[in-house]
């Protein structure tokens, strides 16, 4: 069944960052290589003359992706909601990530600020995407405000550990079966994207894992091809665990036996 | 007057919001703007009187994660 995120049917289930690439060209090639068609982008105080700028937009432009811009490293309700206001207006689209930073080691979303900022940006027309904790409650508290998309992170910004909490996860996406819910920060490799994807996540957001690689077009291709195969393994309904063994190959007319079974 | 520009003094006469963008070369460029931390829409800049020690952002889109 096709990913539907406010009014966008979406094909890949992988969202990339635009962030830390070591040039321009290595980012449209990683774009192109990820098959990703959601990018996010953000928007910072004008220096040395636009240049920089310019070349990212008109490089987003052709890639016919769809921007998701996001209030990174906003701190308070007011600053995350006049950088929302200011994105809707540059990019034209409702659609926010939405950060409010609580914590400067582990860059942990305020989960209070969180959802004041978005309950006003719901109220205004915008489509938040809310970049939250596994915390049920306040991932409750977000619905309540309007979200309808939640994005707990994996593990903190930048940190590329993976899952920190699986248990977390699991039982967010247990209690909210029909939300979609996106991984958003901490993956490092593919695996961490398909152990997400495994768990029944509707996508994955990821950005420093790719930019940061040896080989950012090749790290890109990776993780679209693991984002696809943890998706088909959770709609295939991976077997259960077990502690001991059992035999693959069948016991039946095994030769040397005793008996004759 | 001198108002704050992207974080720095500037010594400057325009009137309003939409004189000063001008005054700065960004009049055909696609910024969006907030005035004291509070967003101005495009079409209100040229409504948005100013004065001294306000403290205006301007901003462009930039690379995101």
């Amino acid at each position: 069944m096709a990913l539907k995120l406010y009014d966008l049917e979406v094909g890949s289930r992988l969202l990339l960052g635009s962030a830390l690439y070591p040039s321009p060209d290595i980012l449209r090639r990683a774009i192109a290589a990820s098959g990703a068609e959601i990018v996010t982008l953000s928007l910072r105080r004008e220096t040395a003359g636009g240049r920089e700028s310019a070349v990212l937009v008109s490089l987003i432009e052709e890639a016919a992706v769809r921007v998701l811009p996001n209030t990174a490293g906003c701190h308070s309700v007011k600053e995350a909601v006049t950088t929302a206001q200011m994105a809707r207006e540059l990019f034209d689209t409702p659609w926010i990530k939405l950060e409010v930073v609580g914590e400067e080691d582990t860059l942990a979303p305020d989960p209070f600020g969180l959802v004041e900022a978005a309950r006003i940006l719901t109220s205004d027309g915008f489509q938040v995407f809310p970049y939250t904790t596994e915390d049920l409650v306040v991932a409750e508290a977000l619905l309540d405000a309007g979200c309808q998309v939640l994005m707990p992170w994996g593990a903190p910004i930048g940190s590329g550990r993976g899952l920190n909490n699986p248990y977390g996860l699991r039982t967010l996406r247990a209690h909210f079966p029909d939300i979609p819910l996106i991984v958003d920060a901490g993956i490092g490799r593919p695996s961490h994207a398909a152990e997400a994807m495994e768990l029944g996540y509707d996508a994955v957001l990821l950005n420093t894992a790719v930019a940061k690689a040896g080989d950012p077009i090749a790290m890109a291709a990776a993780f679209g091809k693991a984002v696809e195969a943890g998706r088909l393994a959770f709609e295939a309904e991976p077997m259960e665990e077990r502690d001991m063994a059992s035999p693959s190959t069948p016991l039946a007319g095994l030769p040397f036996s005793m008996s004759e079974a | 007057m001198t108002l704050t520009v992207n974080g720095r003094p500037l010594e400057t006469d325009a009137p309003s919001l939409e004189a000063l963008l001008a005054e700065l070369g960004y009049a055909d460029r696609k910024v969006a703007t907030a005035v004291n931390g509070t967003f101005v829409r495009a079409t209100l800049r040229a409504e948005t009187s100013l004065a001294p020690g306000d403290q205006i952002d301007v901003v462009v889109p930039m690379q995101g994660g």
